[in-house]
């Protein structure tokens, strides 16, 4: 245990980081497949069972992240656990309704008897708005520090509808990706129309950051610290007009490039989340607790560590399996 | 009503809602490998229309299980933090196994399993099947393990009124982590093997007389039938050991007042807190010792022993433990009742002519299961309070400070959604059987035992 120095400092770290990454790959992985449900309504009726096969086999496990990333939480920094969850309980709530109703949703639609399909449909819909809004509504209080002002509140409002777009974004360049013919052509259009919530909202959280504490504030806008971060806000531009480019000549003959929307999404995405990383750290709860202070007995994370070094590259070699084996264009759902 | 008891009855009310879902999958996972492996073994179509009737109704319950579970990973922050500050060493750890070693091995495979069978090799499907069974198993193992260390502690040191562990050995096989973890697992059993008697009763009520239904009748009433005695035994053990580390709960159970011996075992009664004593009485004389103690002069607890000098009450509130034991023993000695007669008519008759009665008689008990679980968990988390993790911390102290009109009214949201659920969920499980009566086909394509998977054409709209 003490191969790395004091494990009170590494071992916090360490669950940090795990969860950090947790919570990132939750976002890619379920935005997308929240952005999805977003995009439902703008779908024509036979192209809805489309967009639901895209995420299908995936959307399960894409909402476990969420479950370890919670977890994390809850198992290393019980304290930070419930000052944030008590905080954000009535967001809480409406995510957990959100997910409920999608997750049934997805099932019922395809099972329950075909005159209630657009009931289903709709209740798709609703419970990824709800789960989409309710996330992003929950990252702006805690960037604002978890207090409820009405300022704090208007910003949150604001980080939610950016979210959401921003999910119906990823969600669209999935459906780039998995899709062909004239559900491609409207996915397409639809990234287009989606991009300026990512935008917006990596300008926001960007802008609203440093103006929140002197701290954060100083850990950006001092020499020769610039110099290092330089390459966040230059590669986020860079990728903004990459994408910006494709959209604009998407699709090529032969469907080359139909990953790219994608994959520069979860860049963005990846370069914010690294960002506001950067911001918080050492903080689980912006400027009240450090994971120092928040995390657990060294006996008990040690324990966690060792299961996680088996089990998570396990974890990341099924995963990959099942993405590749349902790779390619997305078909129809069938059990047989 | 305060903060407490209704976050009390929030908790109660999802993790209600959560574990019928579990309940039905855990099972029915082996149950499916099952039917792919008898397929695999004997190549009879109705194994394969077993299967595929059976794994929609997996798949409902599955994502019923997986939303209404996320809920309760959420809830421990915002209605008990002080369950985690306070045992958070223990039950960190444990939670965290049970994510990292069972929730996506499901979650992944379950994908594959469902719509990957035209995707890969017939025995890489299987695997699946077999892997999220397992799954389903391995996140039972981890969170009984934590219940059980709530109901007997022990491999633990507490250090500034926190605690931490000592022991991982001692924490994991607690005292009580056998018996719970085997009573579960049978009543996952018995829950999916009468839904699976019930509903195949149904479709034969409808006049569905196709193979797969009368072998799943078979499969349902004999697997109850074999598990059910088992199942009474595990509950007697589980019992004796509740005695051994709870006695206020076995107390609360028996409607026992007074310590001492030739306790008679109270068949109904209700008790009277106020007073303390049971009002209309009706008991078999020496009962309760006899199967406490085994032998009519064993010395049985009471409530009595368990109120301190000031008065203080430190055994649970007796009614609703008293209660949802007399639920779940009735309905297990009913199971017992119905599926060895059933067994009996599966002789005489076969199951293609049973009598319509026993056919009621099994749709009648189609979800007898989720009472008889339900009302067990009720028996034994009622019967622990006022401890959250006895005699370390009592639920009063791990309760929230946020408001009790906002819990009241998240409680009434959740609730209106569950009930609304709950009948859908239902009415799809009846849809699907009406469905498979009228005889639509489960496939369109010829399903390969062996060998490289062939991919029919696909049809839209399945």
């Amino acid at each position: 245990m003490d191969y790395f120095g004091d494990p009170a400092v590494w071992l916090p770290w360490t669950f940090a980081a795990l969860m950090g990454l947790s919570i990132l790959i939750y976002v890619v992985l379920d935005g997308f497949d929240l952005g999805v449900g977003l995009l439902m309504p703008l779908a024509e009726e036979d192209q809805k069972d489309r967009l639901v096969a895209s995420i299908g086999p995936f959307w399960d496990a894409n909402e476990t992240w969420l479950v370890l990333a919670v977890g994390l939480l809850l198992v290393a920094f019980p304290p930070a656990h419930g000052v944030i969850l008590t905080a954000l309980y009535l967001p809480v709530f409406v995510m957990l309704i959100g997910l409920i109703l999608r997750g049934v949703s997805f099932e019922m639609r395809a099972k329950a008897p075909i005159a209630q399909k657009r009931m289903w449909n709709g209740a798709f819909f609703a419970g990824s708005l709800m789960a989409s809004l309710s996330q992003g509504f929950m990252l702006g209080m805690y960037i604002m520090g978890l207090t409820w002002t009405l300022p704090h509140v208007g910003f949150a409002l604001l980080t939610a509808v950016f979210l959401t777009v921003g999910y119906s974004f990823i969600g669209a360049a999935w459906l780039i990706w998995k899709t062909e013919g004239a559900l491609q052509e409207r996915a397409i259009g639809w990234a287009k129309g989606g991009i300026w919530g990512l935008v917006a909202g990596i300008a926001a959280i960007s802008l609203a950051t440093p103006f929140v504490s002197v701290r954060i504030f100083d850990k950006w806008f001092s020499w020769p610290e610039m110099l290092y971060l330089s390459p966040l806000p230059i590669l986020s531009a860079a990728l903004v007009g990459f994408l910006w480019w494709k959209l604009s000549r998407l699709p090529f003959r032969d469907d080359q490039w139909a990953w790219t929307p994608f994959a520069a999404a979860t860049g963005l995405f990846t370069l914010a989340y690294g960002g506001m990383a950067y911001s918080f750290y050492p903080y689980v709860v912006p400027e009240k607790i450090t994971i120092y202070e928040a995390a657990s007995a060294p006996e008990s994370l040690f324990i966690i560590l060792l299961g996680t070094l088996f089990v998570l590259p396990a974890i990341l070699g099924y995963t990959v399996l099942s993405y590749y084996i349902f790779r390619g264009k997305a078909t129809a759902l069938r059990y047989d | 009503m305060d903060t407490l008891l209704l976050s009390r009855i929030q908790f109660g009310a999802n993790i209600s809602f959560h574990i019928l879902f579990p309940t039905i999958t855990i099972a029915l996972g082996w149950v499916l490998l099952f039917f792919r492996l008898r397929f695999t073994a004997t190549g009879e179509s109705k194994w394969m229309d077993a299967y595929m009737f059976w794994v929609k109704v997996f798949a409902l319950s599955f994502a019923m299980g997986v939303v209404s579970g996320i809920t309760m990973s959420f809830q421990f922050g915002t209605n008990w933090p002080g369950f985690m500050e306070i045992v958070g060493n223990v039950a960190g750890p444990l939670l965290a196994y049970e994510v990292m070693t069972a929730f996506f091995l499901e979650a992944v495979f379950l994908g594959i399993m469902l719509f990957g069978a035209s995707r890969v090799k017939p025995w890489v499907h299987t695997l699946a099947t077999f892997l999220v069974a397992f799954g389903t198993t391995m996140s039972t193992f981890w969170i009984i393990v934590l219940n059980s260390w709530m109901h007997t502690p022990q491999g633990y040191e507490i250090i500034d009124g926190v605690v931490h562990a000592t022991s991982w050995w001692e924490i994991v096989f607690n005292p009580s982590m056998p018996y719970r973890f085997i009573h579960m697992m049978l009543a996952s059993g018995l829950t999916v093997a009468f839904l699976i008697a019930g509903i195949s009763a149904l479709r034969m009520l409808w006049g569905d007389r196709g193979e797969d239904v009368k072998t799943a009748l078979r499969v349902g009433i004999i697997t109850g039938a074999s598990l059910i005695p088992l199942q009474i035994l595990a509950g007697d053990f589980h019992g004796l050991n509740t005695l051994e580390y709870q006695p206020a709960k076995v107390a609360a159970m028996e409607g026992n007042w007074d310590t001492g011996p030739n306790i008679p075992l109270v068949l109904f009664a209700i008790p009277d807190e106020e007073a303390r004593e049971n009002r209309f009485e009706i008991a078999i004389p020496n009962g309760a010792s006899l199967i406490l103690k085994h032998k009519a002069s064993g010395v049985v607890p009471g409530l009595n022993d368990f109120v301190s000098e000031d008065g203080e009450v430190l055994h649970p509130r007796v009614a609703p433990v008293f209660y949802s034991f007399r639920v779940m023993v009735g309905i297990g000695m009913a199971m017992l009742l119905l599926s060895w007669a059933g067994v009996w008519m599966l002789r005489r008759y076969g199951a293609g002519h049973m009598p319509t009665l026993p056919l009621y008689a099994f749709c009648a008990m189609s979800f007898s299961g989720w009472i008889a679980t339900l009302a067990g968990w009720y028996t034994t988390e009622i019967g622990r309070q006022p401890w959250l993790v006895q005699g370390v911390l009592s639920t009063k102290d791990a309760v929230s400070d946020v408001p009790a009109g906002m819990v009241l009214g998240t409680l009434i949201g959740y609730l209106v959604v569950y009930a609304v659920l709950i009948v859908a969920y239902i009415g799809v499980i009846t849809y699907l059987a009406r469905k498979a009566t009228r005889g639509e086909p489960y496939s369109t394509r010829g399903y390969p035992r062996r060998g490289e998977a062939n991919v029919a054409a696909l049809q839209p709209g399945e």
